[in-house]
This record gives C-alpha cells, structure tokens and sequence, in this order.
C-alpha cells in the first residue's frame, strides 16, 4: 500500500478495498461490544480481559466513548473527544455538548485518516447519548473509513457483529430495566456455548436517573457480579 | 464633538485604580472540620465599593464529588476560577481513566491563583479560595487556604478568607472542637458567618425579608452535599433564640430611652 506504483497501476478502487480490508481484518480480531436502550439509560457492555484498558469511557455529563479495534487508536480519538466536549462545555455551556457534534468530528477524523494516512485506522466506535427518555437516547455508530450512521435500541460493534447482532435482536426488549438487560445483552455476547463472568467483562452505564449531572458510572466486577447473579 | 477615541492616558489609572470598587467582591466564607468530614459555608453578599453589587451570589461550590471550594474576592474572576477549577478536575479524571488525589486538587487551584496574581496586583482583582474534601485515600476531612500569589497552606481545623474573615475566624476559634458533630459544625459556621456580618460591612447576614440564607454544604465519606435552605433556616432559628437570651440583644432593646 505504501508505494503502489512500483508494482504498477492501482485502480483507486483497489487501492480502497485494500484499506477497508485491512481494517476490517484489524477489528473483527477483537471482541464484540454491545450497547443498548434500556429503561434505566444507555448500557454499554463488552467483552474484556484487561482489568485497566478500557473500551467504555465517559466522555461529557450524558456521552460515553466506546471503540472497538486497535486500543492505542481508539484511545487516541477517545481523549481528543474528551478534549472537544470539555472546551465546548467551558467555552459555551454544559447544555450545548452533544453527541452528534463529537460523532461528527469522529467521522471528520476517521474519514481523513482513511484516505490520506499510511495505514487506515483500525477502529470502529460509537458514540452514546442519554435522553430524558428511551426515544431520545442516541447512538452513532462511526467506522473507520467515517462513515457514519446513527442506530436505535441497540447496536453491535467489533468481533463477531453478525453473529451477536442476531442474538441481540431476539433478547432486546424495550422497557427492560437495566439489570435485567445487563444479564440479556451477557448472555448474547456469549453464545450458548459459553458463559462469560464478570472478569471477562467491562460494564458503563448512562443512568437516565443522573441527567442534569455526569450520568457515567464504570461497574467494578464486584458490581457486575451482583447483578448477573441476581 | 467630545473625545473620541476615549483616551487611555492619565485618566484611565483613575479608572484603574477604581475598578475594584466598581465589580462585585464575594466576602466571607469559611470551612471547618467536623467528625464526618468537613463544613463549608458563605454569606450571599457582594459588594461593589459601598453598594450591594448581589443579595444571592453563592460563594461555596462543589469541585467535584468529595471536594468543595469557596471564593472570597472579585467576584467575576473567583467564578470563573471555580468553573475552570471544576472543568480541569473532570477532565484529569476522565482522560487519565483515574481521579486527581486531594492533594493534587490543593496544588492545581493553587497554579489557578497564582495565575491571577498579575491582576490582583495591578487591578486589586483579587481571588482567594478555600479548599476543602474529603480524602478518600485516608478517611479524612482535609482543609487547605491560600493567599494571593498561590501559597497553599493546609490547616488542621479550620479556614476562612475574605474580608469577614478576622470576625468569622474569632467566633469559630471559641467554640471550636475537633470533635464536633456535622450538626454542631453546621451551627458553628451559620453562628460565626453572622459575627463576620455583624462587625463587616461587606458580608451580608440572613435576609429575613427576602429568605436568602448563607450556603452551607457538607463533605464527608458520601460525598458534597448542600444543605437545604430550610435546614440552614432551623439552624439560624436555633442560634436567634439563644441570642434572644444573651445580654447582648437585651442591651439594645433596654436602656435606650435614658437620653432625652
């Protein structure tokens, strides 16, 4: 990819579907993440084994960050999000952040970046937002050549998409309590061949409950633990 | 046809020198420690020179969820302090995946007041805050003050700054203990705020008339919590009827006709 014209002509066709491959292959290596509508508020869950990486993270009072992918990546539009949402919130008002601004300039990035850079970035990620009810909760979903598109209810990222996106429409259930909905959406990330404990999970949540504060709270495994066997 | 441009010669140090007296000054605001943590209150006054520049200004602030600040000084600068204050502790926390330490929270506002040292010095556009949290590290209330070129001094048991503070930090000092409970700290504090009012112009004591009451606010192991107006209202309640016994108010409503 880095010096095409020594082989010869590439097609710009090419040249795309090479790049897009590439960064296909470098996120369906990771696990899936799963976020959903509840009741409650925005939950976030994803399949981890790191005690301290983290792939859901609170970005402003009512938007969390979550990227699946190469983590140095994602963690890199992670902190420039945390970045334009803290300086917007300074510079105008706490009530003028959003996410579809943040999920814009996200596809600005990743867009540029898919084009223009050596290497395509090999991330997807998705930006949520808590509404005061179910139907204003937003998701957008943003890949790594930008493109963009928002989702309802639920949606699927990293990993086995398909797959778990399957499982997902068959549980979802609108009005579900958080809890009840943690335990669902652990059981679709899991198949039925296996079942996945709170150490191989990573649980954020946007609690409807908090809006007018920061609404993120990160569960501890302790935390997990006590709902899933609930 | 008037001067314009409008000059920025000799005239504008007049404007200068003036400028403080013509924006609002937060005055007296305080911290003590309790058995639970720590207490923090604030009168509701500004003060432009000697007019009221705000009857309801709050000078007692979260700074986050275990840490409080309250501002004595000009008052647009001290506002803007605290709302940097509070931006740059959030975004620690949510950059660094981790929360700044109470120490480290002390050392960032006291960079912030430093900043401001220029504009205190030329422009009497002085801030001075008090610092407060509990630590979650330790299990322990912790009280910090500053003075205007960002020096950060922690105190054992209790601070105050603005210009209330001399009266406040008197009253505090007599009926002070390390053992209080939040309740006792809260009445302290509600007690100490009126002396501070009741000897310095500048810091406004309980409108009864309109119900503005000082800010009180509680940090401990659960966190910042104001107290609800009603509650400050008992407290003030509570401390007029002991006063109501005292001599001193009874010097003022006897006596008085002795001269003709």
């Amino acid at each position: 990819m880095s010096m095409p014209m020594a082989f010869g002509y590439v097609s710009p066709e090419q040249m795309m579907a090479d790049r897009a491959d590439y960064a296909r292959k470098g996120i369906a290596r990771g696990r899936s993440l799963v976020a959903l509508s509840t009741r409650d508020g925005v939950l976030m869950c994803a399949e981890s084994i790191s005690k301290t990486l983290r792939k859901i993270c609170e970005v402003y009072d009512r938007i969390a960050f979550t990227g699946a992918g190469k983590y140095i990546e994602f963690e890199q539009l992670r902190m420039g999000g945390v970045r334009h949402a803290d300086f917007k919130g300074y510079y105008y008002s706490r009530r003028d952040v959003d996410a579809q601004s943040l999920a814009n300039l996200y596809a600005q990035l990743l867009g540029v970046s898919f084009t223009h850079e050596t290497k395509p970035m090999e991330v997807e990620v998705l930006v949520t937002e808590v509404g005061e009810t179910l139907t204003e909760d937003k998701m957008f979903h943003i890949l790594y050549d930008g493109t963009i598109s928002d989702r309802q209810n639920f949606t699927v990222i990293g990993g086995e998409t398909e797959a778990v996106h399957a499982r997902m429409s068959d549980t979802w259930q609108e009005d579900a309590p958080m809890e009840d909905a943690l335990r669902r959406t652990v059981a679709a990330l899991a198949g039925e061949e296996r079942t996945l404990t709170s150490q191989e999970l990573e649980v954020g949540f946007l609690d409807r409950s908090l809006i007018g504060g920061r609404t993120f709270q990160h569960f501890s495994k302790e935390e997990i633990d006590e709902i899933l066997n609930s | 046809m008037g001067e314009w441009p409008p000059s920025f010669g000799e005239s504008s140090l007049a404007v200068n020198s003036s400028l403080a007296a013509n924006i609002p000054h937060a005055t007296t605001v305080l911290a003590l420690k309790c058995r639970g943590g720590v207490v923090m209150a604030g009168d509701r006054q500004a003060t432009m020179g000697y007019q009221i520049g705000s009857r309801s200004i709050e000078k007692v602030f979260p700074a986050d969820s275990h840490a409080g600040v309250a501002i004595a000084g000009a008052a647009g600068q001290a506002v803007e302090l605290v709302r940097f204050f509070q931006l740059s502790i959030a975004h620690y926390e949510k950059l660094e995946g981790t929360a700044l330490s109470l120490d480290g929270k002390a050392n960032m506002l006291g960079q912030l007041v430093r900043s401001n040292f220029a504009q205190a010095m030329s422009n009497g556009l002085f801030v001075t805050p008090v610092f407060a949290g509990y630590d979650e590290e330790t299990g322990v209330g912790r009280i910090f003050e500053y003075d205007l070129t960002g020096g950060r001094y922690e105190e054992n048991d209790f601070a105050m700054a603005g210009s209330g503070s001399t009266h406040a930090r008197t009253a505090v000092k007599l009926a002070y203990s390390v053992d209080q409970s939040t309740e006792e700290a809260i009445q302290l504090a509600i007690s100490s705020l009126f002396w501070a009012a009741d000897e310095d112009v500048a810091t406004g004591g309980p409108d009864l008339v309109r119900g503005i009451y000082p800010t009180v606010a509680t940090i401990g192991a659960d966190g910042y919590e104001q107290v609800p107006e009603s509650k400050v209202m008992e407290h003030f309640n509570v401390f007029m009827e002991q006063q109501g016994r005292s001599a001193l108010t009874q010097q003022h409503t006897s006596g008085k006709e002795a001269t003709p």
